[in-house]
């Protein structure tokens, strides 16, 4: 698939770091949660989960970030996609439980719309650094209950995810999604595994990615192999158990870094 | 027709080559799923390859060409990865990985810029105990490196020798089809003392984006792979079978044990596959269980029947 021309129908400034660039191509047979390669031209391709069929939302963090955050409406990037393993969707009348850290909130909104489309009762833990970095607020509270969290207490509980669902039966609900830092992600996690619903719970990877079509091989998790672009990016909590997930991952060399 | 124990199954695709044992020609080529020593033990135990090649280590660590690296055509593969790798001292733990979890031959796959180098690297990869080397003198889009090195042949006969020297293991030279004639650098390899020669490596080309002008790979050009270079691999294989004594590994666009037939008739004493692990992992096992089928239905005794068969029918 060479990629297609999308050019930018309007950005939305989501806080100081975050923006949401809509594009004149609809994905419309994206599982949420799934990624597309999007290309920077002449300067690098990078994986970003969808934020709807028409959008992606975007962090800035590095240089092909900092350089998509260059353009401006009518401009165009290429994308290829959508690649990868999506969230389980629920069935109807299912109890949902979003858990969303930063951007991580981005593939997730999609999937909260669908599960809730699908006639699943959603609700979502909502972490931040501060109340002006909560992502798409607005879009889970049109769906049900919002938990929030901040690390600053600007809104919400002070503190971390896991704070917010000390105060919540996570063992009511039939799934649980979790996207965001990988940090966040281990701690929710843990607490999941110690509450014993990591059956239920589905997490979305992030690693270095190269071809993003499963050939080469630089995203693999140890011990079981696979392969993030493919047999993810979201994986059971069952097949986490023992992996480096929260521990370890590998740059464009393939050198192990600590998280 | 050897007797076998009562009970046991006879298997037609057991075999030795440079002195490796092999239950399925089908191996896992260089660059493919071969980062983590966890990827390749998959490969071997899920996918059922007969052997893995591990991605090409080389001396110093390396990051690799921008993204993107990699984009699927309609008839093959173009990719231009720029031989990432994490050095030597940092795939040791992931070469003892493999070596460890898996049950199969792994050969380590590797590069250098000079003789030296190449013998550096070897040394250096030595106490994991890879079961052989493969030496990457074909990547076509690495300067310094790869192809640089394999389209010369005093170069090719040089590095081989100079890692034959130092490790006691066979030693495989994979080799670029962008030369006018493969099998002068092909006979600089069995001079410098290779087990066997692994023909091809990706075929040089490029893609671009007509919206806008820009190579699509980040490299702006790279090599081509999958089923475009199939034909060009089955004449290399062919030509090569004739020139040289050592056994040839086919590669290049086999994604079936159609294409894994052919390429073994063409002269292939064992075949690897890339590309198609795109499709399906166990490809490998697909492989081997089809070309054992199809040896049942034909009345071949074992597979070396098999192997340069097209040279006797003229």
């Amino acid at each position: 698939m060479l990629p297609l021309n999308a050019t930018i129908t309007q950005i939305t400034e989501e806080s100081s770091l975050i923006r949401t660039f809509f594009f004149d191509h609809r994905f419309e047979d994206m599982e949420p949660g799934q990624f597309v390669m999007v290309w920077v031209r002449g300067v690098d391709e990078v994986p970003m989960g969808l934020s709807r069929k028409n959008s992606i939302t975007v962090q800035k963090v590095g240089e092909a970030t900092s350089k998509l955050f260059e353009l401006k409406e009518g401009d165009s990037f290429g994308l290829r996609g959508p690649f990868g393993k999506g969230f389980t969707l629920p069935a109807k009348g299912e109890k949902v439980l979003i858990i969303a850290g930063g951007v991580g909130a981005a593939p997730l909104s999609p999937y909260a719309e669908a599960a809730f489309a699908a006639g699943a009762e959603v609700n979502t833990v909502l972490g931040a650094r501060s109340a002006e970095h909560l992502l798409f607020e607005g879009r889970f509270e049109a769906l049900g209950k919002v938990y929030v969290s901040t690390d600053d207490g600007s809104k919400g509980i002070k503190g971390f995810v896991t704070d917010a669902l000390k105060n919540l039966n996570v063992a009511a609900y039939d799934r649980i999604a979790v996207c965001g830092p990988e940090i966040m992600m281990v701690s929710v996690f843990r607490f999941l595994e110690e509450k014993k619903v990591l059956d239920k719970a589905e997490f979305s990877l992030h690693r270095y990615f190269k071809c993003g079509i499963g050939v080469c091989g630089a995203c693999c998790i140890d011990q079981s192999g696979l392969r993030v672009c493919k047999d993810g990016p979201v994986f059971s909590g069952v097949q986490l158990i023992g992996s480096e997930f929260g521990k370890y991952s590998r740059d464009a060399s393939g050198r192990r870094v600590k998280i | 027709m050897q007797k076998l124990p009562a009970g046991r199954k006879r298997s037609y695709l057991m075999y030795t080559l440079t002195g490796l044992k092999l239950k399925n020609p089908a191996i896992l080529a260089a660059g493919v799923l071969g980062t983590t020593g966890a990827s390749l033990c998959r490969v071997a135990r899920e996918g059922g390859a007969g052997a893995v090649v591990t991605k090409s280590i080389g001396p110093a660590p390396k990051t690799g060409h921008p993204n993107p690296s990699m984009i699927k055509l309609d008839c093959g593969f173009l990719n231009a990865m720029g031989l990432p790798n994490p050095s030597y001292p940092g795939f040791l733990q992931e070469l003892e990985f493999a070596k460890n979890n898996s049950d199969v031959p792994v050969i380590a796959s590797i590069f250098g810029g000079t003789p030296s180098e190449f013998a550096e690297v070897a040394e250096g990869l030595l106490p994991a105990k890879p079961d052989a080397f493969e030496l990457n003198v074909s990547c076509p889009h690495a300067e310094g490196y790869g192809a640089a090195i394999g389209s010369n042949p005093c170069l090719v006969e040089a590095v081989t020798a100079a890692v034959k020297d130092v490790v006691n293991v066979p030693v495989w030279v994979k080799l670029t089809p962008n030369v006018a004639d493969i099998t002068c650098t092909g006979n600089a390899a069995e001079s410098g003392g290779a087990d066997a020669v692994v023909a091809i490596n990706t075929v040089k080309g490029m893609a671009i984006d007509i919206e806008s002008g820009y190579p699509i790979l980040g490299n702006r050009s790279g090599g081509l792979s999958g089923k475009a270079v199939k034909p060009v691999a089955v004449k290399c294989v062919y030509d090569l079978y004739t020139a040289l004594e050592i056994p040839v590994i086919g590669v290049g666009g086999v994604s079936s044990w159609e294409d894994a037939v052919e390429m073994m008739m063409a002269g292939a004493s064992a075949v690897q596959v890339g590309s198609a692990v795109y499709d399906r992992v166990d490809i490998f096992s697909e492989i081997g269980s089809g070309i054992e089928a199809f040896l049942k239905r034909k009345g071949y005794s074992d597979i070396k029947k098999i192997i340069g068969l097209a040279h006797e029918m003229v």
